[in-house]
């Protein structure tokens, strides 16, 4: 502890009750000025939740909060701006119609309601933000259409146009690759040094240990530990995380390497990727790295039919393809985890049971109608393989935590037994202790011949998980490097533009 | 294993209690509503605790109801339609025209019914296929349609054939024809949304549509059918309402459209599409009759009778809404 620092933040006693249930418990937690506090804990600890109260987005059920000494009463996400605190959404929340620029800006106060719009400076001020983070991204064009990780960094961008003394950053990095960690670890570093403070929630360690002064750890709702990161190891962090030892993860499983399950050659769509040659085979994990905006997302989205490639060849099985549409795709024995959870996964309002259904209507329902017991007992097995954690499979699925929300969305997948399996940041804001078990599960699937693609950020995944790992960027294939030769170093090389090896 | 003795502590976290997952939604207040009507609507004159008094009343708009059932279903996948009324009118005009040309009864209600499908997919390749706006798209073919039948019939009334006339009068058990399809109609349709699979994936569509693309479901497919069912119920609909009447003018029920949408919302269906349900309908179609009967039977100006509407619309989505954000949050 670092007695002379005064404090930013005082919550006291904070609680907060979604329909009766208690999702959080008397958490008292101090914030000092120009700290990054860590948040640590499993997928519906509480973490988002507590966030969501300091950013006036919930009030909570009980308990106070106090800013710079005083009592504040953070009523809505207008007041907390006032007040200086500006939230980093786990779900990137945008205004889809609307460009780039104006997403940053929203909300900043400007002069009466008849002035007029200073487009210059807003122009110019979110090329200066997205400059400093590094992205090169048109700030004319819409929201609409960006990948995950550009729209967190627009809303990077909008935190740091509010100029707020407290920024929380929930899970900031899950899309993003090392490089653009770096630079955003960069720009807090600096905010810190301006005074400010940042509470950073993450299920990477290694980045919390990077960058954070304290940690405090949440389970079951309730706060655990406040701690100094220096005085306390990995393993300690983890048990008290999820009350138990982990047990040793990231083994690679021996599967036997089958007959080709997937060929594509020279799949092209124009602007997006070119000329991208692969073949994948049963039981083999071939992994895909490279930086945001490198292509990956594109390939998954072309082989899956929801974008379908101009040109090039895939073939299933051996036999050539054509795959137009989604449906095309599954019946070829396709599955596809895109990255865009809320987007593209979840129907938000539907109960979590009909969101793990979605994709096998003829199991659920063999005659057409549905049976609730097939469907319940289906549902019932998934969410306790991936240990989801819920209140009834009837909530709405927005009212699940985002792991958990991603677990749901996995195990739709994994229940149409597919041959091949595309995973787009499969494990993205997923907690240490199931990811390992997604590991194994993986491991398990390679095994039983099911042929896997992995897009994956993270490269300890890629390299602990993959037989094969293809690195992408600008839109090509740049190397190929089986698992035997691949290092985080030459990875990154390849996924460098205009660097590294040549194709 | 602790494991899944942890698991199984979190599972038993309790769920939002049953009954307030069953009773707080929609549909509830529309039955409140009901009730409410029923009773205020029996002080005001004794005839309402006459159960075919209200019967008789309800085949006045049976078929604009009926056709709102399948509305609901639209609404819910995330489409609208206003041109249905405008459908009925016009399919009726060509079957009466028809078999006053001569053509015999039964060919002519099958020409009325494929006019009735030609619409629903006029309606559909605009809205799905070139992905115009519904909302836009069915305005235009509302005019369109109602001016083509202005066309057809001219100012005058058609007579429809004495055999034809009057469905409301044909009783089942007690109960006028009319009134029985729509029970059948919205059984049948429960049914479906309730219990199938296509049902299902019209909630998901409406929900997410990028989501069920994603998950396969055939949106385009699903959406361009649902237009094509309401095309020839709505078609099926008009030509009840021509049997009822004796003969068919180009302004039949006029403006119905408004009174389909207030039904559909009324029930607590959602216009951004993803929620409501059959019964909400249902339920709201006769609130409907018993709130304007109730009102003709005071003696109430048309004028009061019209406002008493409007506001009852409002409220319906206000409560909707609110119902929905709690839930939600
Ligand atoms: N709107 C809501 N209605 C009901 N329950 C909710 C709602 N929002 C969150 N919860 C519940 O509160 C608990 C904590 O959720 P929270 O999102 O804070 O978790 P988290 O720590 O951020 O997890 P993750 O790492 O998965 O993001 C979860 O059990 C979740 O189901
Ligand atoms: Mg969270």
């Amino acid at each position: 502890m670092t007695p002379e620092r005064p404090m930013l933040i005082e919550a006291r006693g904070i609680s907060k009750q979604f329909g009766g249930v208690e999702v959080l418990s008397d958490v008292d937690l101090d914030l000092h000025v120009g700290e990054i506090h860590a948040l640590l804990g499993e997928n519906g600890a509480g973490k988002s939740t507590f966030a969501k109260i300091l950013a006036g987005v919930h009030s909570p059920t009980r308990g106070t909060l106090k800013l710079n000494g005083q009592t504040v009463d953070v009523s809505s996400p207008i007041a907390a701006q006032k007040l200086g605190i500006a939230l980093i959404h786990q779900e990137p929340v945008s205004f889809p119609d609307l460009s780039v620029a104006e997403n940053i800006v929203m909300g900043r106060q400007g002069g009466g309601l008849l002035s007029r719009v200073p487009w210059a400076t807003i122009i110019a001020d979110a090329e200066r933000y997205l400059d400093m983070l590094g992205v090169s991204l048109d700030v004319n064009r819409p929201m609409r259409g960006l990948s995950i990780a550009n729209q967190q960094m627009v809303e990077i961008a909008r935190s740091l146009a509010s100029d707020s003394k407290l920024i929380i950053m929930d899970e900031p990095t899950a899309p993003l690759t090392p490089r653009e960690v770096d630079t955003l670890f960069a720009i807090a570093r600096r905010l810190r040094e301006e005074g400010r403070t940042i509470i950073f929630i993450s299920h990477r360690l290694e980045e919390v240990r990077m960058l954070c002064d304290r940690v405090t750890i949440f389970r079951d709702g309730a706060h655990i530990s406040t701690q100094s990161i220096d005085s306390i190891s990995d393993d300690e962090i983890i048990r008290l995380m999820i009350g138990r030892t982990l047990k040793k993860f990231m083994r690679k499983h021996v599967a036997e390497i089958g007959e080709t399950a997937l060929e594509v050659s020279n799949l092209t769509l124009p602007g997006l990727f070119e000329d991208v040659s692969f073949s994948l085979r049963r039981g083999e994990i071939i992994g895909l790295g490279g930086l945001v905006g490198a292509g990956r997302t594109d390939v998954a989205r072309a082989l899956f039919g929801v974008q379908p490639a101009a040109s090039g060849r895939i073939s299933i099985g051996g036999s050539d393809a054509t795959i137009e549409k989604p449906t095309d795709a599954i019946n070829l024995g396709l599955a596809f985890v895109p990255e865009d959870r809320a987007g593209h996964g979840i129907f938000a309002t539907l109960p979590v049971e009909h969101n793990l259904t979605a994709a096998i209507p003829g199991k659920v329902a063999p005659r057409g109608f549905i049976s609730r017991k097939v469907e319940r007992s289906i549902s019932q097995k998934a969410v306790s393989d991936l240990s989801v954690r819920l209140a009834s499979l009837r909530q709405p699925i927005v009212e699940l935590s985002g792991g958990n929300q991603q677990k749901v969305i996995l195990a739709r997948w994994l229940l149409t037994e597919p041959d091949i399996l595309i995973l787009d940041e499969p494990t993205r804001g997923i907690d240490i202790g199931v990811k390992a078990e997604f590991y194994d599960m993986i491991g398990d699937l390679a095994e039983a011949g099911r042929a896997i693609l992995l897009i994956s950020s993270e490269l300890p995944e890629l390299l602990s998980l993959c037989d094969r790992i293809l690195v992408m960027s600008e839109g090509r294939v740049t190397a190929e490097l089986p698992r035997g030769e691949a290092t985080q170093e030459n990875i990154m090389q390849a996924a460098v533009p205009r660097s590294g090896v040549a194709a | 294993m602790t494991d899944s003795a942890q698991s199984a502590i979190r599972e038993l976290a309790p769920a939002r209690p049953t009954w307030h997952v069953v009773l707080v939604r929609p549909e509830t207040m529309t039955f409140l509503l009901l009730i409410f009507g029923l009773v205020g609507a029996s002080f005001l004159s004794p005839f309402f605790l006459d159960a075919s008094y209200i019967l008789r009343s309800f085949t006045l708009t049976a078929e604009m109801s009926i056709v709102a059932l399948v509305l609901t279903m639209v609404v819910i996948s995330g489409e609208i339609d206003l041109s249905p009324a405008a459908n009925m009118a016009l399919s009726a005009c060509i079957f009466a025209w028809a078999q006053e040309a001569g053509t015999p009864l039964p060919l002519a209600v099958i020409v009325g019914l494929l006019a009735g499908l030609a619409m629903g997919a006029l309606n559909a390749f605009m809205s799905i296929r070139m992905q115009l706006p519904s909302i836009i798209v069915t305005i235009g073919t509302l005019i369109f349609y109602r001016g083509l039948a202005q066309v057809i019939a001219g100012d005058r009334s058609i007579r429809v054939p004495d055999s034809f006339i009057g469905i409301n009068t044909i009783m089942i058990a007690g109960i006028p024809l009319p009134v029985v399809i729509f029970v059948g109609v919205a059984v049948l349709l429960g049914l479906v949304l309730g219990t199938t699979v296509v049902g299902r994936q019209i909630y998901q569509i409406g929900t997410n549509q990028a989501a069920a693309l994603h998950a396969g479901i055939n949106a385009k497919r699903i959406k361009v059918g649902l237009f094509l069912v309401l095309g020839v119920v709505s078609a099926a609909a008009g030509m009840m309402a021509a049997s009822r009447l004796g003969s068919v003018r180009y302004d039949l029920v006029l403006g119905g459209e408004l009174q389909m949408v207030l039904m559909a919302m009324l029930g607590g269906t959602y216009i951004f599409g993803g929620r409501g349900t059959i019964l909400g309908t249902f339920l709201a179609a006769w609130l409907l009759v018993i709130v304007s009967t109730g009102m003709t039977v005071a003696n109430l100006l048309p004028a009061i009778q019209l406002t008493v509407l409007g506001i009852l619309l409002i409220v319906a989505i206000i409560a909707t809404n609110f119902i929905y954000a709690r839930t939600q949050r």
